[in-house]
């Protein structure tokens, strides 16, 4: 793409704003609007310097109200534009849900078509980073329970550019989950890279023992914890959903048919969360592959908790383990 | 010195003196005392004629298409009809005073404004008949789905006549509300948005007296809802809503004023449901009979033919001609509505994204499957 620079070393956050500004460059229907996301550049700067070179008309700083940002968005859409919006924290969104679930979600499906709304929904999300209440959430589930919504949440610095641009670039509302406590972490971009199409998962590890199954802020505690388990004689396998709707089905059983062990791994509530369903799917479509049953590690099923005990709730290196020598289930008898 | 001397706050760091000057704008922000009125007063002589004439028209056919509805969700042909019954002055005005190029956002109860539009009667019913969510082509039209959701139609309004106004394009959104919209935080914030941004959009509020069932004097303690505008920084209006000609009098000013860049303006109509709040309502366990009948004789459509036959505006020809108009209307939704509409249950999978998933594929595939199976076993019946 013309405005593409070479592969330079990047922080997500910095991803993140190229994907904008270039998005921004070149389509002049893209819009950026939301609290903060002006003169500051957002709280995490992932707007920053937008204003100063698009104007504010382009890179909106609006009142304090997430229904109204929302609902604005809804209508500046209907006009033909293409807006993104910041949701400053996860928790910050709930009061635009209903815009989100009544409106965004099913404009096109209510009006048989005729109405689709191009809007990214940015929402830096979980814990890890010592953020007090309201602060911390993770929310996937209730997104990905809505039809008409994308849910996409990258974990690398290449998927976060690659995503973005892919989700600013679909005729359909996408709820962009970025995993704030990766926001600082450093890699290669190569803003040239083809952007990868939304809904395919990729294999971060390849291992023959078992497969963790994750996405967004968890990846890198699976990794470590596949190059942990290496002492214990596990060659663990890592596949990383990047997008939870839709669900990329064929890659995830083709892993899991392949391997016959599998743990889903996300720091959001288990009950009613992404791995029971991802942990259902498996089951109804490979059972006779299976040698143990698909586990999952998760946050408790409580409130998100104080920072000075999130690393209670947050899974981490060790429950993984737990978990993954559980997975020798048919050994048990 | 108390709190509400302005030398006290003059001290304050960034307290700003001029929020509290007087306004110099050109439209004052508090509405009037009492609603405009245009019938019955020597204002009626200024308004064109055929303008009024046209206005009758409307009511008149208006007022039967709701009788119509109505009747028809007795007979089991609509799900559900939010009669505008009563309403139909601030219905027809609104669809009015709004050009090709402007955009209408409604309510649940504001399928005859719709119709009044240009949008094809029936197709407007769609969505009250049960076979789809939106029976027109809303960019086609330039007229939003009728929202169910309480005021939640308000932001996009506002969003679409600020993304209207970047683009230089001279349209103006239209957003109707009822009075129980008026508490919901989505009219707060769509009511803040529009102000801040100077976005030329007018909210109408039909204030009908009640949301469902809860009156005004549970719904608010403003003084009337017209007020509300004047903390946002925008004109309030307050308008008898039976009176078309003045609800399309103050909504054509504030259309304009929208327009030509002067923003925002809150409109509260003043009228009554006289139905119920829909065919599934009882209206009796709620509000009194001598209520009813007083705004019985306050009627939008009664009121009309009244001051147009004294002013000499209406003759019989008219009223002859708009009667039959209305039955043929009427006759039409009676005669479409006669059998079930053909449906297509794979339209279920049409329109959730733009390409389905393939969650959603193999769902359709499913259900593709149930149908043959319904049919192969109805056929096998018939052998």
């Amino acid at each position: 793409m013309s405005t593409a620079t070479p592969v330079r070393t990047s922080t997500m956050a910095q991803a993140l704003n190229a994907a904008l500004r270039d998005a921004m460059r070149e389509d002049r229907s893209v819009h950026v609007l939301g609290e903060d996301v002006g003169a500051l550049g957002g709280v995490f700067r992932i707007t920053d310097g937008l204003t100063a070179e698009f104007g504010r008309d382009r890179c909106l700083d609006t009142p304090l109200a997430e229904a109204g940002i929302l609902g604005t968005a809804i209508g500046m859409a209907m006009y033909g534009l293409r807006p993104v919006v910041e949701m400053q924290f996860d928790a910050f969104a709930y009061p635009a849900m209903e815009q989100l679930v009544s409106h965004v979600a099913k404009m096109r499906n209510r009006t048989a078509g005729k109405l689709p709304l191009p809007i990214t929904i940015r929402i830096p999300y979980g814990g890890g980073i010592g953020g007090v209440e309201h602060h911390s959430d993770s929310s996937e589930a209730y997104y990905a329970q809505t039809p008409g919504l994308h849910v996409v949440t990258p974990a690398t610095v290449g998927d976060a550019y690659g995503l973005l641009r892919a989700s600013i670039a679909s005729d359909d509302p996408v709820v962009f989950l970025e995993p704030k406590r990766l926001y600082w972490g450093k890699d290669g971009l190569d803003p040239a890279a083809p952007v990868e199409p939304i809904g395919r998962a990729v294999l971060r590890r390849t291992g023959s023992s078992a497969v963790l199954i994750t996405y967004g802020p968890s990846l890198p505690v699976c990794l470590e914890a596949a190059e942990a388990a290496k002492a214990e004689g596990w060659d663990l396998a890592v596949l990383d959903l990047r997008t939870l709707v839709p669900f990329d089905d064929e890659t995830v059983c083709q892993v899991v048919r392949s391997l016959g062990r599998a743990v889903v791994v996300h720091e959001a509530s288990g009950f009613g969360g992404t791995g029971a369903e991802i942990a259902a799917r498996v089951t109804e479509r490979c059972f006779h592959h299976l040698a143990a049953p698909v586990l999952r590690v998760t946050g408790f099923d409580i409130p998100y908790p104080p920072p000075m005990l999130e690393h209670h709730h947050l899974p981490g290196v060790d429950r993984i383990l737990d978990a993954v020598a559980r997975l020798q289930w048919e050994d048990r008898g | 010195m108390t709190v509400l001397d302005h030398r006290h706050h003059t001290s304050v760091p960034g307290w700003r003196p001029g929020a509290t000057a007087p306004r110099t704008d050109p439209a004052p922000l508090l509405p009037d005392a009492s609603p405009v009125r245009v019938l019955g007063t020597p204002a009626l002589e200024k308004y064109d004629p055929a303008l009024l004439r046209e206005l009758y028209r409307r009511l008149v056919v208006g007022r039967r298409y709701n009788q119509q509805a109505t009747v028809l969700t007795k007979q089991g042909r609509l799900a559900v009809y939010p009669a505008s019954t009563g309403q139909e002055a601030c219905q027809v005005a609104a669809a009015m005073v709004l050009g090709a190029g402007d955009w209408l956002f409604p309510s649940y109860r504001d399928t005859l404004a719709v119709v009044s539009r240009g949008v094809d009667p029936l197709e407007a019913l769609t969505l009250l008949r049960g076979n789809a969510h939106t029976g027109y082509d809303p960019r086609a039209t330039r007229t939003a789905p009728l929202c169910t959701p309480l005021a939640t139609q308000a932001p996009h309004a506002v969003g679409l006549a600020h993304a209207a106004r970047l683009s230089a394009e001279p349209v103006v959104a239209l957003a109707m509300l009822g009075d129980g919209g008026t508490s919901e935080g989505d009219f707060h914030e769509a009511l803040n948005f529009a102000a801040v941004l100077q976005a030329p959009v007018v909210f109408l509020v039909q204030n009908n007296g009640y949301a469902i069932s809860v009156p005004l004097t549970q719904q608010s303690a403003a003084p009337s809802l017209a007020h509300k505008a004047v903390g946002y920084g925008m004109p309030g209006r307050l308008v008898d809503g039976n009176d078309a000609p003045a609800v399309h009098a103050v909504l054509g000013e504030a259309v304009e004023r929208a327009r030509s860049g002067g923003g925002p303006t809150l409109v509260e109509a003043l009228t009554y449901r006289l139905e119920a709040h829909t065919n599934a309502d009882d209206a009796t366990r709620y509000r009194e009979d001598e209520e009813v009948a007083a705004w019985r004789e306050h009627d939008p459509v009664l009121l009309m033919e009244r001051h147009l036959r004294e002013a000499g505006l209406l003759d019989d020809l008219l009223v002859r001609q708009a009667s039959e108009e209305a039955e043929a209307l009427a006759a039409r939704m009676r005669a479409e509505f006669h059998s079930d509409a053909e449906l297509d249950p794979m339209s279920l999978f049409a329109h959730v994204y733009a390409e389905p998933t393939p969650q959603l594929r193999e769902q359709a595939a499913q259900l593709a499957a149930e149908l043959a199976a319904e049919l192969a076993a109805e056929a096998e019946v018939q052998h």
